[in-house]
């Protein structure tokens, strides 16, 4: 079997310690989940145990004519209501801290913008700063625009380490999932509309993940990957970048200026 | 009718509940393929219902085999990516329109009449319209097999399944299997209603229906109520597709959000639809194979009612990870959980029906018995989707499609195989292979559980749901290659009830009116039933007809070959 034992740790918790959402998420499953298992236990065990144990025998019992209780019926009716309520209650102490983009850490990119606009919904929640950048789902590929000057990339997101980086999520042909596992949840890209999400890596390190909404034939193959970097080199690579852009952007308009003239000769 | 002295007073002694099964002699049944293609008979229908739905049972499982044979290993090669969306829609849609929500139009065609002491379903040719329209609805989406098979999954999310993306006739063969097939519901549903409600036998109040038919009538007002969100949904996509229309493309000032609020307003009572027929068929088989009444009668067919109810209130949970806010998403998480609470009440009931019971091990108390301890997970798994943040991480992967299969197939077709085996003898006056059968049930429940079990864990480990390849870093190989092998077993599995089928139908042992001493009027008949169903239909004075008529039998220490006794009708 191909399987590392390593995958084998994550296989009964969804993938998480990239961002602290994603590790939050994992919480609120492991509590949601450990809920669940005695109940699953109970339900399974005397369902079995009814199957042995009240088969038909030969001289065994008279099948017990019994057509309900009304407080055994209401007792099962109440304890399941009151365990919901406990799951959303849980659900509610996890949900800020999972959907609030955390403050960037003192070690964070410094010159990160401050959060101020009406249309984040959700700013770092003592009001710190953090670096916004554009995914653009498109058939079959991310695109990212970073903050600043016009910088952009696609596949690969770069990213600086212990800074909130929050997402604006869109698409512009049909609905993408922006989903990279191991920091948080996904959130669609719905032509039309922004959707938003956020994480915040401590340490240098590459997240991979893929498209989560079919979204044509090549779908599988629509991924994503995010690496961290430190603040240091996050700065040398929008500047890279960005001299990059220039040159590819003033190298096509020599060219579209050589086929100009090609063509001017050619009348 | 010509009525003797003798024959009313026969009549009126039956009246009070003898035990008289049989009667008409009045005309043969026409026989031959013309007589089944012009049938208004509910029970042949049912037959064809049962017939059709099992071919696309069939087909829609070989499917799926091909999809798991593609995800087996690593950047699998054996289909095109193109082919692997067909395949994944055409699975999807085959099983939910073409087999399991018709399925229960053919159980129900054929045992609703039965079960309230009718004759007929209220509208006989509208019956047959219904399943033309099913038929007909099956071979529009297959043939585009020849063509273009649909690309853009059973749920065709808009804009994919717009003309820019799609631009095939695929989707519009959807389409119009989603008109066909909706059309055959709709007016299905609105005859089992009328059927339901003003054919009951005398005395059958609403406290005494057996729970199989309050599942159906319940079944038949969530149809009512969801279809014609869905019809139209396709509608506008059609002239979306055709005839320039906006509905859904942003461009234009649609929404594609729209389409999802309509689909899934249809999508998730859908759900219910499929699963509640198989809650009914439950409810009537453990009480049977535990020789004790079912425990908590008006608890379970008021859940049934609540939990149809609540399932027109929770269709946004599919949507969590779309750009909706928070006070929506909390709004459907509550009423997912709510939705929970009447699916438990049922799950303990169906236990302590069992329990202190006189258990009779057969087939049809295996498949019975396996749909709650299945149900439970996709149930469990259900209520940690409806935690919102916590779908966020596992909406559209591989946990989703463990989930609705430990649904719709641990629960919907495991309650399907248990009614085949609980009413086959009706149907065909045999029964059906006890050693095969049981065979069958352990094969399908290991192939089962070890095709989908692991699928949790593919989810959890990142896997999303419709891709066609992955790559060996992922980590999800040995997640899949056991799924692909517990596919084979479940459709091994699958293939010996056919086969059990297929022989017991010509070779089975005679089945007689009443194998299982049931509690319900199907079995006052002969098996299979003659045309009219019955000559009388007795009062009835309880939840548990049957068992009064045997009693009534015993008290009246007549022989129990008396009982069977065709009756010379007056004419």
């Amino acid at each position: 079997m191909a399987v590392a034992p390593a995958a084998w740790a994550g296989a009964f918790t969804p993938e998480a310690g990239g961002s602290p959402n994603a590790d939050e998420i994992d919480r609120l499953y492991r509590i949601v989940l450990y809920i669940a298992i005695p109940i699953f236990l109970i339900v399974e065990g005397t369902l079995i145990w009814s199957l042995v144990k009240f088969r038909e025998r030969k001289g065994g019992p008279a099948p017990a004519q019994i057509r309900g209780n009304t407080p055994l019926e209401l007792g099962w009716t109440i304890g399941a209501a009151v365990i919901l309520v406990v799951i959303a209650a849980v659900t509610f102490i996890y949900l800020g801290d999972i959907k609030n983009p955390a403050s960037s850490g003192p070690a964070g990119l410094a010159s990160g913008v401050a959060v101020a606009s009406l249309d984040q919904p959700a700013p770092p929640s003592d009001g710190g700063k953090s670096l916004e950048i554009e995914v653009n789902g498109q058939q079959f590929v991310w695109r990212y625009d970073y903050p600043g000057e016009q910088i952009f990339s696609y596949y690969e997101m770069v990213v600086p380490t212990d800074t909130t980086v929050t997402l604006k999520i869109r698409a512009s042909d049909v609905i993408h999932s922006w989903w990279i596992p191991e920091l948080g949840g996904k959130a669609d890209g719905v032509p039309g509309h922004t959707n938003e999400t956020w994480f915040k890596i401590p340490e240098p390190g590459v997240y991979r993940g893929q498209c989560a909404e079919l979204c044509g034939e090549g779908h599988a193959d629509m991924r994503a990957q995010v690496r961290a970097v430190s603040p240091e080199e996050y700065t040398a690579f929008v500047e890279e970048r960005a001299q990059e852009i220039k040159e590819a952007q003033e190298g096509l308009a020599e060219q579209r200026r050589e086929r100009a003239t090609e063509e001017e000769e050619v009348e | 009718m010509a009525t003797t002295p003798e024959h009313a007073a026969r009549i009126s002694r039956l009246q009070q509940a003898r035990p008289e099964v049989v009667m008409h002699g009045l005309r043969e049944e026409p026989r031959g393929w013309l007589a089944w293609l012009t049938t208004t008979d509910h029970k042949r229908i049912g037959i064809m219902y049962l017939f059709a739905t099992f071919l696309f049972f069939i087909l829609g499982g070989v499917e799926a085999l091909l999809i798991r044979l593609q995800l087996a290993v690593p950047d699998g090669t054996l289909v095109t990516p193109e082919t692997y969306n067909g395949l994944v829609s055409m699975h999807g849609t085959t099983m939910i329109f073409l087999f399991v929500v018709p399925v229960w139009a053919g159980f129900a065609n054929y045992f609703v009449p039965l079960m309230i002491g009718a004759r007929d379903m209220a509208f006989p040719r509208l019956n047959a319209l219904s399943f033309w329209l099913l038929a007909f609805g099956g071979i529009a989406f297959y043939g585009s097999l020849f063509f273009e098979p649909p690309g853009a999954g059973w749920t065709s999310y808009a804009p994919l399944s717009d003309d820019a993306y799609l631009p095939g006739g695929g989707v519009d063969a959807w389409i119009f299997l989603i008109h066909l097939t909706g059309l055959s519901s709709l007016v299905g549903a609105i005859n089992f209603i009328a059927t339901i409600h003003n054919m009951r036998a005398r005395g059958m109040g609403w406290g005494r229906m057996p729970l199989f038919v309050w599942s159906i009538l319940t079944y038949s007002y969530l149809l009512v109520a969801a279809l014609p969100a869905i019809a139209a949904a396709v509608t506008m996509l059609l002239t979306d597709r055709h005839f320039g229309t906006d509905f859904f493309d942003a461009n234009g000032g649609g929404d594609p959000m729209l389409w999802q609020h309509l689909f899934w307003f249809f999508g998730h009572p859908e759900v219910y639809i499929m699963i509640l027929p198989a809650f009914g068929i439950i409810s009537e088989i453990l009480p049977v194979f535990a020789r004790k009444p079912i425990f908590g009668y008006k608890a379970i067919a008021a859940a049934t009612v609540a939990i149809a109810f609540l399932g027109l209130l929770v269709w946004a949970h599919h949507m969590f990870t779309t750009p909706t806010s928070t006070v929506v998403l909390v709004f459907f998480m509550m009423s997912s959980f709510l939705i929970a609470v009447p699916t438990g009440i049922k799950i303990f009931n169906w236990i302590a029906t069992l329990w202190r019971g006189s258990i009779m091990m057969k087939t049809p108390l295996y498949f019975a018995a396996a749909l709650p301890a299945l149900f439970v997970i996709g149930g469990i798994s259900g209520v940690i989707l409806a935690v919102f943040p916590v779908d966020w991480q596992l909406h559209d992967t591989y946990f989703v499609v463990a989930h609705i299969h430990y649904v719709l197939f641990g629960g919907s077709v495991f309650g399907i195989f248990a009614g085949l085996y609980y009413w086959f003898p009706k149907m065909s006056g045999r029964m059906l292979s006890e050693g095969l059968g049981k065979a069958s049930f352990w094969v399908m429940f290991v192939g089962f559980n070890l095709t989908f079990l692991v699928q949790h864990s593919a989810g959890l480990s990142g896997m999303p749901r419709r891709i066609y390849d992955y790559p060996e870093s992922a980590g999800w190989w040995g997640f899949n290659l056991a799924s692909t092998i517990g596919s084979f077993l479940l459709g091994i599995g699958v293939m010996m009830s056919v086969v059990n089928v297929i022989v017991s139908i010509k070779k089975g042992q005679k089945a007689g009116n009443d194998p299982w001493k049931g509690n319900t009027l199907e079995w006052f008949t002969q098996s299979p039933p003659p045309e009219n169903n019955f000559d009388v239909v007795p009062r009835v004075r309880s939840v548990e007809p049957m068992k009064d008529i045997r009693r009534e039998v015993m008290k009246g220490a007549e022989p129990a070959g008396t009982v069977a006794q065709p009756v010379a009708s007056g004419t």
